[in-house]
């Protein structure tokens, strides 16, 4: 029964979805305030009848209901509650009723954050916004939907895929829908910027927030799929440049491009139409993303575009909704003209070559992506493009955004000098240069990549110390220090993110540079060395799981006499799956990790084990978290809660000056 | 590897019964494999990360466990036992294969294109860049409060009344 509400409710928010796309659009065009005000109802019953339905599957999920065609193929009786949940959106269908459920979600926030918008461009932003929940419930109702009955229910099912049940990955796709979806709101207010016919500095504060916040699920998500990858695939790759990877990665590239080009809109009134067109495009890819992952065209080399169907769908979502925007854009951005006024070298050119560098590298990825597609589709060639393409064609952008990012922070808007620029960064350029320095003299081997990443990475860091630090003005060193505390929190946002870029760029470049593997057949209690530690297998047992089974190893690690711990490294099967899972065991330290994996037995009575020396491989993730942290520091300042104010129009506001 | 990463790909959007067949823990270069000589290993290593795994969906020979690629895995060593250089291994391999085992593509025939990408559209993203803060800097010389040629007739109208 209560599934049945659930897929009622969802043709319901269907419906009230494809009325509130049409209704305040009408409305604010005749500037009928009653047809307008409509919007603001409809996207909360929108979202209500959009929860009310997630919550009926996630509760056939939680009472494994297996009348649930969905539940049957997704859920087991015996599975932790946890991935019960997590289960929900382990799949193409109750996934794309997630996806859904945060459209609807962003669409009432706008409703309710948006108090202080004017009212037809409130009302063109959730009439745009409402479009695209209609083109995506039109695609959960005809295409994927949930909740389906079993004629025949069976007694148990057929338990989710053991590799999703894992912690980090259970909520890896909520953060990434929040980020993917969280654009579309960029999205929808470029297009109603663009019927409206203005863009101002407004428009730009409007528009920030949303994008930070989309910007840092992304962030979020991608991190933990990453670190998801590292310890259960079990040899600690963290990136693969695989197209479903790539298709998270370019609308994060865009979505950092968009938040800093909006920076100029807001504050300085230039660049708009380039923002207006990047807001268009950064959703444009999360919607290519969607396509990639769920019609299988790009990696279809076996017979996986099982639903053509599906694929076709998206397309045509993803044809109607940049085809529409590209146009209205194509006519109306010329209307769009900049106001500010600033020299070659400023804080504005230093924003604009930041969006270069990053709109070129996610083309880079994407032209990376699609080529095996393109080549066998127009020149008849099969082939591959993999990680060495990516790594020679994407790390010179990285190179280049690393090394000119902290001086471009340190500009002054609208006319700097370059000289005075530089000079509060000498320290900082100093301090990376040894670094790199003495890791180059260091290290044994005679690759560069290290040193570099090293110098990128300190010089990223250390020059964010040095700009918030001179935002404190003159004076003694215990005033400049009481004034740190008072600063914005975009400042500090600014600073903490771009020093989380620099700490990531440390791991990257330390674990690729100087991590050492070992391969080897050991004996029990015959001890051996691998990059200074010494671990000895002491036993291999088999263990019961809650659902599956487990080959657990016994392994001492130690460096020199000291003890530092025992690591016990699994091979998991999950008997309902038929599937066996690797779970590394992994020594965290802060400055490396050690990684051991448990392979086969061998015929002589040892056991094939793999050891890993992984140094920094933390600071991939703790960049990660730095980068989130800065953003939702930008995200809680003074300035956007106080009034997304229209200072310029509605003086009445009463918005502190910047 | 890649083909686990891309299982938990597909089962999340919804090919889960096909990506189940595709899953396992990979091993990869096991321990019968390693060559005694650890300049030749090393090499071995080099190449096969950068050859596909013809079974697997994006994943190299050094990080799959398929059967095919240990037998493939084992054929770039023998040819480096054999006294091939790198670029023969890479060769015999591509003959055998195809172009398809190649993660890294070659620049011949139309793959200029792609290798050229970047570069290009950098260099047209930078010629529209500067030409766009050259405007902007034209603005600044030209002085923001001046007036533009319609508010200059405009205005010399309204003084001539």
């Amino acid at each position: 029964m209560i599934v049945e509400l659930g897929h009622f409710a969802l043709i319901l928010a269907f419906l009230v979805a494809c009325l509130q796309a049409v209704v305040p659009l009408i409305g604010a065009h005749k500037r009928w305030p009653g047809w307008m005000a409509m919007a603001e109802p409809a996207a909360n019953a929108q979202f209500m009848l959009t929860a009310f339905s997630f919550g009926a599957l996630t509760y056939a999920f939680v009472t494994s209901d297996f009348s649930v065609a969905l539940v049957v193929q997704n859920s087991h009786s015996l599975k932790p509650m946890i991935y019960k949940i997590s289960g929900v959106w382990g799949n193409h269908e109750g996934s794309m009723l997630l996806w859904v459920l945060i459209l609807t979600l962003f669409g009432a926030m706008a409703a309710w954050f948006g108090g202080n918008l004017p009212p037809t461009l409130k009302a063109r932003v959730l009439a745009v916004q409402s479009s695209v929940a209609v083109a995506f419930f039109a695609f959960i109702i005809f295409t994927s939907n949930p909740f389906l009955r079993m004629a025949v229910p069976p007694f148990d099912g057929q338990d989710l895929n053991p590799l999703l049940q894992d912690p980090g990955l259970a909520f890896h796709p909520p953060f990434l829908y929040l980020g993917y979806v969280g654009l579309s709101l960029a999205f929808s207010f470029a297009v109603a910027a663009l019927i409206e016919g203005r863009v101002d500095a407004a428009w730009g504060r409007w528009v920030r927030p949303w994008t930070l916040l989309a910007w840092v699920n992304l962030t979020v998500g991608i991190g933990l799929g990453s670190w998801w990858a590292y310890y259960e695939l079990g040899w600690g790759g963290f990136w693969f440049w695989d197209p479903v990877e790539n298709a998270s990665f370019m609308p994060w590239l865009l979505a950092a491009a968009l938040l800093h080009s909006s920076i100029v809109v807001e504050k300085r009134e230039s660049l708009k139409s380039w923002t207006i067109l990047l807001a268009i495009l950064a959703f444009g890819f999360s919607l290519i993303g969607t396509f990639i992952v769920r019609s299988g065209v790009i990696t279809s080399v076996h017979a996986f575009a099982n639903d053509p169907e599906r694929g076709v769908f998206i397309l045509m979502i993803l044809g109607f909704f940049m085809g529409g925007a590209l146009t209205l854009f194509a006519a109306r951005a010329s209307s769009m003209e900049a106001k500010g006024v600033f020299s070659l070298v400023s804080r504005e050119s230093a924003l604009v070559m930041n969006n270069i560098l990053l709109a070129v590298s996610c083309f880079v990825v994407f032209i990376g992506t699609i080529w095996p597609l393109v080549a066998e589709m127009l020149f008849d060639r099969k082939l591959s493009v993999g990680p060495p393409f990516f790594d020679m064609a994407f790390t010179p952008f990285m190179v280049v955004l690393g090394a000119i990012l902290p001086i471009g922070a340190m500009m002054p808007w609208k006319r700097a000098e370059i000289g005075r620029s530089l000079r509060p960064l000498i320290p900082a350029f100093i301090l990376a240069l040894s670094v790199a320095l003495l890791a180059f003299a260091l290290q044994t081997g005679r690759s560069a990549m290290g040193p570099v990443g090293l110098f990128l990475g300190t010089w990223l860091i250390s020059g964010s110390v040095v700009d918030i630090w001179s935002r404190t003005g003159r004076g003694a060193v215990a005033g400049r220090l009481g004034r740190l505390t008072r600063l914005p929190r975009a400042d500090w946002g600014k600073s903490v993110a771009h020093a989380g870029l620099g700490v990531t760029m440390l791991g990257i470049s330390g674990v690729l540079a100087w991590q050492q593997e070992d391969i080897r057949v050991v004996q029990f209690n015959e001890p051996f060395d691998v990059a200074g530690f010494t671990l000895t297998l002491t036993d291999v047992q088999r263990v019961e799981g809650p659902n599956y089974i487990s080959t657990m190893g016994w392994v001492d690690l130690a460096r020199g006499d000291t003890a530092i711990t025992t690591l016990n490294p699994e091979k998991r099967f999950y008997p309902v799956a038929e599937m066996p899972t690797t779970e590394a065991a992994i020594d965290i330290g802060f400055w490396r990790d050690v990684y051991v994996v448990i392979g086969d037995p061998q015929a002589d009575g040892g056991w094939a084990i793999r050891t890993y020396y992984k140094p920094l491989a933390n600071w991939i993730w703790g960049g990660t978290i730095l980068m989130a942290l800065g953003g939702m520091l930008s995200i809680s300042d003074r300035r956007f809660r106080v009034a997304a104010g229209a200072t310029r129009r509605e003086p009445t506001a009463g918005v502190p000056a910047e | 590897m890649m083909r686990i990463v891309l299982a938990f790909w597909l089962a999340v959007v919804g090919f889960g019964p096909l990506s189940v067949m595709t899953a396992a823990p990979a091993h990869a270069v096991l321990p019968d494999e390693i060559l005694d000589d650890p300049a030749l290993e090393e090499r071995a290593r080099d190449l096969s990360r950068g050859l596909r795994c013809m079974v697997c969906r994006n994943e190299s020979i050094d990080e799959s466990n398929a059967e095919l690629a240990r037998d493939m895995r084992i054929l770039v060593r023998e040819r480096l036992v054999a006294g091939d250089s790198d670029q023969e291994v890479v060769e015999f391999i591509v003959d055998r294969y195809g172009e398809y085992a190649l993660l890294k593509p070659t620049t011949g025939g139309a793959n200029w294109l792609l290798w050229a990408a970047g570069p290009i559209m950098m260099l047209l993203a930078l010629g529209v860049g500067i030409s766009y803060l050259r405007t902007r800097q034209a603005a600044t010389e030209t002085g923001a409060g001046q007036l533009s040629e319609e508010e200059k007739a405009k205005l010399s109208k309204i003084l001539e009344d």
